[in-house]
């Protein structure tokens, strides 16, 4: 009861005043200043990544009694996934508005699920992880099921409200097995205990490891547990799927370092296999049947499969023969990709909503046709972003393949690295073929794309920033990585 | 050694930012902008690689103009640039193209201009940046960003099966390509470095060599392009524009050669002595086989997209003979093809923008309504078969030499190509040019106007000097080859 230290979770706690400042003004119908409910919870926002950005470069901090973290790794992890919030919504601001969602349930809800990721990535202690979860989930279900009167987005809901409480069960399951084998759900007391553990307690405990792993594959998308994946990112609104596309992965991410490189080191060799498995499926489903598509938020979908493939590579990569010296290396190359991987999925789906249009998805492939003749600076971005996720340089989706394979090859698993550069080259298909549509065919839809000032400059500034980062990733990688090595305690 | 001014920097750089500016502010409705921006960036290109030449000293097999800058800290990456005589006239070759190749595109381009020329310009300064990079991922980073222009070059202005040529180039190039990516990031595992220079000193198993030289053989093969992974050239080159296809053949193409020389060769001596059989043999097959398909073909530019692939034969003949004549001759044939295969290209491109066929039957009789161009054409298919006082003699020449040094019938079956070259070349010029009128729109042809007339009898001169007069570019790249075959001779398996 005595180390208390709430200045530690000062971002969450702005945030939950934020979210809750949204939920009022849009109830008494006035935001701040006379703005709207969607301006107003942009200008919130601010708040909390003030207060991370007030605790960077602090030595980690533990709080309330340490079930709460807040160090170098959450501080770039939370950031990123404040600014993936704030770049969807803005992005989001004419769809939502035409698709009659542009209330304050949309705005509060994003922020609550931000919250969510925040205490997930934050979490140190099992609860705390699933109290984190939970929230971000719930609101994700609520906004997956926002347009009532639409029978797809109905059904994505449904399927994914009804997998992601599967999932959730999966992880609580595995929870309690680690509390039956080890006696405690403090992370940093797990690791403690792994030494001396008889031996029944020790088998309880794998079995635990495993149900965890399930879970955050099912929350990650990483085959077998990707079926929700390509149905709901296709079926809910274009807002909602950059919402469940980007945040969620970075706080799953942070949950898995914090769980398996932090607390279940130990059993290291055990989950290693489990993610070599997922890690090639989602890699060879993921590309292969991603080639089969014709809608492009679908093709998303089984792209992000693929891409998650890469992330658990790097993941797994640290431990060589039962020695963790790798680790840190591998985990920040895996880091880096992920926030690589965010960042160029944000304009995906920017893309995506600055052309929609009132009762106009623009979500097949053939939506795409001739953008470089309608719209130059929109065709330009998408053509950097696709090159991105296809790993060609001079874009920050090379470095990001380029450092996962570094931790692969330095761990001698040249194999993996060789399946793992084939199945992007089978990639690079699907990734050209949408620059092909985008420059090489004529339009065929002549409507005037007229995106709002403030969502076009957000765009430009997002395909500059895959861009430069493509030219000067240092800065970027190296944050990742001492970020990483402070959470290992290096 | 390092520079006060960064020549080099500036010949990557130059294009690449006229090519930006292109991109950001050019518009559609005023093309004559964008052509004559693009010909200011060209010739400030070429202008800043004029110094290399003249400050360059031939009597060092160092690196020369050296540009040394920390990058991606954390891998101990740099942005370290050098030329030496291998790769020095490459830079220059490039940076002449690409004038060309803008006045080539001058009039012929009439849609998204600004977005064509920035392509070739940004293309150009990437190519500069593989030829002088010494660090092995900023080289790999030079080597697949060209992918990019050329894939929109191919896709946007090419011909009717634009897409799938331009598919095929893509993925084709690529899957060679990263199983180098492997190859470089395990080198970097296993010295600790991505400087180039580091890995030629970095001993290696044989175990080791073999891989990393299979590796790389793929990517530099499927670039060359040696048989029989050649098949996406004749593709890429039947849909490409005529600029896009030019600056495939002239240069490009010497990326994946050059790679030999950078990479395979100092990185895997002994795996290169072991493998030098088979590539000797490749090699052989694309100058005999390929040379007989060449002759059937009935489309001009897969001939010379075939043409193409029987010289880089003698290329990576020359280079795998391992004596000094022959990678010479190598290297002079290289720089000698990025002339007449542009020429070529050209040629058959001034063709087509009349009359829309590349077709040799819809030919037949152009002396009569073309000769300036007939002339000018007719020098270069000499050159192409290799005539002497061309530039293409000295070449096949120094290979023939270095060959039949090594072994006399690996030198008769290569001599081969003097005649193969001279029946596909001149019996092609023949059934185009000669003859009667063939038709009604052949008689209606108007012969080359001054912009056609000049890019063609620029390169025309550089062929004929370099004919006459090959000293600059052997004498530039005597010591370095010298002291590449040194290294080349030493065993690394400790």
């Amino acid at each position: 009861m005595q180390n208390l230290n709430f200045s530690a979770a000062l971002p969450e706690i702005l945030l939950l005043i934020a979210a809750c400042a949204v939920l009022l003004a849009d109830v008494l119908k006035r935001g701040v200043w006379g703005l709207d409910v969607g301006r107003t919870a942009l200008i919130v926002l601010i708040l909390p990544v003030l207060a991370i950005l007030a605790q960077l470069g602090q030595p980690a901090q533990h709080a309330l009694n340490g079930m709460y973290v807040s160090d170098a790794m959450g501080h770039v992890l939370k950031l990123v996934a404040c600014a993936a919030t704030a770049a969807a919504l803005v992005y989001a601001r004419s769809y939502a508005v035409d698709r009659g969602m542009h209330r304050g349930e949309l705005y509060a809800l994003a922020l609550f699920a931000l919250l969510g990721q925040m205490i997930m990535i934050s979490a140190g202690n099992l609860l705390i992880v699933y109290l984190g979860l939970e929230l971000m989930s719930l609101s994700l279900y609520a906004m997956a099921a926002m347009r009532r009167d639409h029978a797809i987005s109905t059904e994505a809901a449904i399927k994914y409200f009804v997998l992601g409480a599967l999932a959730s069960g999966f992880l609580l399951y595995g929870m309690s097995m680690i509390y039956g084998g080890t006696g405690t759900l403090d992370l940093a007391k797990i690791s403690h205990s792994l030494g001396g553990l008889a031996p029944a307690n020790a088998k309880v405990l794998i079995f635990g490891v495993v149900f965890i792993v399930a879970g955050l594959a099912f929350k990650f998308g990483a085959v077998p547990f990707h079926m929700w994946v390509p149905d709901v990112y296709q079926g809910t609104p274009t807002v909602t799927t950059l919402l469940i596309a980007s945040g969620p992965k970075l706080a799953t991410f942070a949950v898995a370092f914090r769980i398996l490189a932090g607390s279940l080191i130990g059993v290291a060799s055990d989950w290693q296999q489990m993610l070599l498995v997922l890690s090639v499926l989602s890699m060879v489903l993921g590309n292969l049947v991603a080639i089969a598509q014709t809608n492009l938020k679908r093709m998303l979908a089984y792209s992000a499969i693929a891409q998650i493939g890469f992330v658990l590579l790097g993941m797994l990569s640290g431990i060589v023969g039962g020695s963790t010296n790798g680790a840190a290396d591998a985990w920040s190359a895996s880091m880096f990709y992920l926030v690589a991987y965010v960042l160029t999925t944000l304009g995906t789906f920017g893309v995506m909503m600055l052309m929609s249009r009132d009762g106009h998805e623009a979500d097949d492939i053939a939506d795409l046709k001739g953008l470089g003749r309608r719209n130059p600076a929109l065709a330009f971005v998408m053509l950097i972003l696709m090159f991105s996720l296809a790993g060609i340089p001079p874009t920050i989706g090379f470095y990001a393949k380029l450092t996962v394979l570094k931790a692969v090859i330095d761990a001698g698993m040249i194999w993996l690295a060789v399946l793992a550069v084939l199945m992007s080259l089978v990639g690079a298909f699907y990734y050209l073929r949408i620059v092909k549509t985008v420059y090489f065919d004529e339009p065929v839809d002549t409507h005037a794309l007229s995106p709002l000032p403030s969502a076009h400059a957000l765009l430009a500034i997002n395909g500059a920033l895959v861009l430069l980062l493509g030219l000067l990733p240092g800065p970027l990688m190296s944050l990742c990585a001492s970020a990483v090595k402070q959470a290992f305690g290096g | 050694m390092t520079n006060s001014i960064s020549f080099l920097s500036a010949a990557i750089w130059i294009p690449i930012l006229t090519g930006l500016f292109l991109l950001s502010f050019g518009n559609d409705r005023n093309p004559a902008v964008a052509r004559t921006v693009a010909l200011i960036g060209s010739l400030a290109g070429l202008l800043a690689t004029l110094p290399l030449y003249t400050r360059f000293d031939t009597a060092s097999a160092k690196m020369q103009f050296v540009e040394l800058m920390p990058w991606i800290e954390r891998f101990g990456v740099s942005y370290h640039l050098g030329v030496d005589g291998i790769s020095l006239w490459f830079v220059l070759l490039t940076a002449f193209i690409t004038v060309i190749v803008v006045i080539a595109g001058w009039r012929v381009i009439e849609e998204r201009v600004a977005g064509y020329m920035a392509s070739f310009l940004i293309l150009s300064g990437l190519m500069i940046g593989v030829f002088s990079a010494l660090d092995g991922l900023l080289f790999y980073v030079f080597f697949e960003a060209t992918l990019i222009p050329m894939y929109i070059i191919i896709g946007i202005w090419g011909g009717p099966n634009r897409v799938y040529a331009a598919f095929k180039f893509f993925l084709y190039t690529l899957l060679g390509s990263l199983l180098t990516l492997v190859a470089i990031i395990y080198l970097y595992s296993k010295s600790g470095s991505f400087s180039i220079l580091d890995w030629h000193a970095l001993p290696l198993s044989m175990a080791e060599q073999i891989p990393i030289f299979l590796a790389f053989l793929l990517a530099f093969a499927v670039k060359v392009p040696m048989w029989p992974v050649h098949t996406w050239l004749p593709d890429a080159h039947v849909e490409a524009p005529t600029g896009g296809s030019v600056v495939l053949a002239a240069i490009m193409l010497k990326l994946g050669a050059y790679g030999f020389l950078r990479l395979s060769l100092p990185i895997a001596p002994d795996a290169s002595h072991h493998f030098s059989g088979v590539m000797i043999t490749l090699s052989l097959i694309a100058v005999v086989y390929i040379g007989l398909v060449a002759m059937i073909q009935t489309d001009m530019k897969k001939l010379v997209a075939y043409s193409s692939i029987a010289h880089m034969g003698f290329v990576t003949l020359g280079f795998f003979i391992f004596n000094q004549m022959g990678m010479q001759g190598g290297l002079v044939q290289m720089i000698s093809h990025g002339f007449i295969s542009g020429a070529m290209f050209l040629c058959i491109g001034v063709l087509y923008d009349r009359m829309h066929s590349r077709r040799i039957a819809d030919y037949g009789g152009v002396a009569n309504t073309m000769p300036k161009f007939a002339a000018l054409f007719m020098f270069f298919a000499m050159a192409n078969s290799g005539l002497p006082a061309t530039s293409g003699f000295v070449g096949e020449f120094m290979v023939i030499l270095g060959a039949v040094q090594f072994n006399f019938w690996v030198g008769l079956i290569a001599a081969t190509t003097l005649i193969l070259g001279a029946a596909y070349s001149l019996w092609m010029y023949k059934r185009v040019v000669f003859g009667a009128v063939a038709n009604d729109r052949v008689a209606a042809l108007k012969d080359i106007d001054a912009r056609e007339w000049s890019m063609l009898s620029l390169l025309a001169i550089a062929v004929l000097v370099m004919g006459l007069w090959p000293r600059p570019v052997t004498d530039v790249s005597e010591a370095s080859v010298r002291a590449l075959l040194q290294h080349v001779a030493v065993s690394k398996v400790k």
